[in-house]
């Protein structure tokens, strides 16, 4: 019985952290989803970014202000895409705005090649949160179990931000109905703003945690974990909060089980194939808003 | 009665023009050979070909009729493994798939050809039935991606097309089916085209047809979906079936460029098909102006010669003014997405826009006639 559960826990206990992070990611995408109808493919490589800033800070500061300063540049770069890239197509076909944030991409991708010369590098050690600890007699970082914690924490911190404040109410009417929202009044641009602020601020977070555990980055790395956390949002419905994060934390559990199986050849194949399912049997995900398409 | 004379007219001209091609590019070799420092353009030319086609394949799904559709490398992928699976030597594949006793495919089609058709005919027509085989099997994945896919709408069908490329990538390396597919190792010493006229001919035949099929009752189908899909719908077009149609056949010529892409590399391997071969196309694609053949012609040849070629002295350090350090390796490329961000943001209709180069002559009294405002 007892190895039963430890087997489970070995498997059980990484699929949640990793869950987490994909989570935190998710976020930032079902949200700018829910607001802008974008899939904004730069995501996972401002996550990325998140990761080198951190690598370079901590050799100019201590870790106490490296972590800030990380988080403060990440938004920088989050607001700075919207305005620069997404903004001047707001009228523009739905296509044209995916087209551009796939450009960004690829530009940020250029960009981190050429600034780090395209080498991997080891992501610095986090004191505490990288620190081996004991959990029901099994050895992990710390960081495992923060991950989960963390993640609820923020989350409900979000969703009272998104009930319970003015620019939440002004999040959730612009995404319920963008055009009616702008002739009430909303200052849209700010809306969308904040959203990106948000999201960067969590990819942020999540680039701490996920990099801690992978320990390197290089400037492709973000694509995988970028595109399951996105799977991840299309699985919990995209635009919903709390499908980002049962989403997250499903495909980090399913992967790891996957792997304890043997097959982590399959581990990235079955995320897909997870999407493709769901897309086909419901579209709008588990939480999702049908969508009703007008003439 | 019309619509035949203007086709066949078509068909005449493009064949004419192929050929003037063909002579050019050899001409082009000659010249190349002799002076130096132009080899380089050898191989652009070759690239550019090859990427001509695959941005032109992308074109008429994404540009003709308005499925976003992210599978390209996937099916690229399952062209270049077929053409190189199909076509190694049988002599040489103890050395290719050197940790699976040779693998399980024992026959060349290349080499069946030239038994019974000769040394110098038979390897060619072996090499183009291959590209054909690679094509249909792209095709035929197509159809069977294209079932459950193409009821799914704009980025919903971009997330589920690149999710099945993702796929693709991991089943060709999967360690079972790598007595077929070599897993995760190289395939290579399969036989290429060494000249760049055979490129010419075969992607210029294929872009023919695309021209072709874009002028058919099927291309105004699949421009009418693009333009809406319920007033097509409304019209009596069977939406399903051209969807697919368009699907099917841009997956052939991807499968088709695949291949071609496999004998440029001269070497294939399952790593380098990521879903940044796609973007790249789709790039390509936006520059040339989504919807105008032409332009991602032209739009293949400036992207892979300023990637490539004409931006090369960017990542020289040793071209840097006095005491600065901009110009590194990889500095070609920042400047390269600086600029087709700037495409993307400001000239959001590429090159061509919507039109093709022959209209460019043909109405230069009445342009500026109408400007297409976004919806």
């Amino acid at each position: 019985m007892a190895d039963i559960f430890q087997a489970c826990l070995n498997s059980l206990l990484p699929g949640i952290s990793v869950g987490g992070q994909y989570a935190l990611i998710a976020l930032g995408y079902t949200m700018v989803y829910g607001i802008l109808r974008l899939i904004n493919f730069a995501h996972g490589d401002i996550f990325t970014v998140a990761g080198f800033v951190m690598f370079y800070a901590v050799t100019a500061m201590p870790v106490y202000l490296a972590i800030p300063f990380t988080i403060v540049i990440t938004v920088l770069l989050g607001f700075s895409v919207e305005r620069l890239a997404y903004k001047p197509l707001r009228s523009a076909p739905r296509m044209s705005v995916m087209i551009s944030a796939i450009g960004v991409s690829y530009l940020l991708q250029n960009l981190m090649w050429y600034l780090t010369g395209g080498q991997p590098q080891q992501y610095p050690v986090i004191p505490w949160i990288s620190d081996n600890i004991q959990v029901f007699g099994m050895e992990t970082k710390r960081v495992t179990v923060i991950t989960p914690i963390l993640t609820f924490v923020l989350v409900i911190l979000l969703v009272t931000l998104i009930k319970k404040t003015r620019i939440g109410m002004a999040m959730r009417a612009a995404s319920r109905d963008f055009e009616t929202a702008r002739l009430m009044g909303i200052k849209i641009n700010s809306v969308i703003s904040v959203t990106f602020v948000i999201g960067s601020f969590l990819a942020a977070v999540g680039s701490f945690l996920f990099f801690s555990n992978y320990s390197t980055v290089s400037p492709t790395v973000g694509t995988m974990p970028g595109l399951k956390a996105f799977v991840a949002a299309v699985f919990g419905g995209i635009g919903s909060i709390p499908g980002a994060v049962v989403g997250g934390f499903l495909i980090g559990i399913c992967e790891n089980i996957i792997r304890a199986l043997g097959y982590s050849t399959f581990s990235d194949a079955f995320t897909f194939a997870l999407l493709i399912l769901v897309l086909c049997l419901k579209p709008t995900g588990l939480f999702g808003e049908k969508m009703e398409e007008k003439v | 009665m019309m619509k035949k004379r203007t086709d066949l007219k078509t068909i005449i001209l493009g064949i004419i023009l192929i050929a003037v091609l063909a002579v050019i590019s050899v001409g082009l070799e000659g010249v190349a050979k002799n002076v130096k420092g132009l080899s380089i353009m050898m191989a652009v030319m070759k690239k550019g070909t090859v990427y001509a086609l695959l941005a032109v394949s992308m074109n008429l799904l994404n540009g003709f009729t308005g499925l976003f559709s992210l599978g390209q490398a996937g099916f690229m992928l399952v062209g270049a493994y077929t053409y190189a699976i199909l076509s190694i030597p049988v002599a040489k594949r103890a050395g290719v798939y050197q940790y699976y006793d040779g693998g399980i495919v024992n026959f060349s089609v290349p080499e069946i050809f030239s038994g019974f058709l000769g040394d110098t005919l038979g390897p060619v027509i072996g090499m183009l039935l291959t590209l054909l085989i690679c094509g249909l099997l792209a095709a035929v994945l197509g159809w069977l991606i294209g079932l459950p896919a193409l009821r799914l709408k704009s980025d919903y069908l971009a997330i589920a097309t690149l999710g099945f490329a993702e796929i693709m990538r991991t089943f060709i390396q999967y360690e079972a089916f790598a007595p077929l597919t070599n897993g995760s190792n190289t395939l290579r010493q399969y036989p290429t085209f060494k000249h760049l006229y055979p490129y010419v001919i075969v992607v210029g035949l294929c872009i023919l047809f695309i021209v072709l099929l874009v002028n058919s009752t099927y291309g105004r189908a699949f421009k009418a979906i693009r333009d809406d899909e319920i007033a097509a719908e409304a019209m009596g077009i069977d939406l399903a079936k051209h969807k697919m149609l368009a699907f099917v056949t841009s997956s052939f010529f991807a499968g088709l460029g695949g291949g071609l892409m496999a004998m440029y590399m001269s070497s294939v391997q399952a790593k380098g098909f990521t879903s940044a071969m796609t973007y790249e196309i789709l790039l390509m694609v936006v520059i040339g102006g989504i919807g105008s053949i032409s332009g991602s012609i032209i739009a293949a040849f400036l992207f892979i010669g300023c990637s490539e070629w004409w931006l090369r002295f960017l990542d020289d350090s040793a071209n840097n003014i006095a005491g600065m350090k901009l110009l590194a390796p990889g500095f070609r490329m920042v400047v390269f997405s600086v600029v087709i961000m700037i495409i993307v943001l400001f000239f959001r209709r590429g090159l061509m826009g919507d039109k093709e180069l022959p209209d460019l002559f043909r109405r230069k009294g009445k342009k500026r006639g109408k400007e297409v405002v976004g919806e």
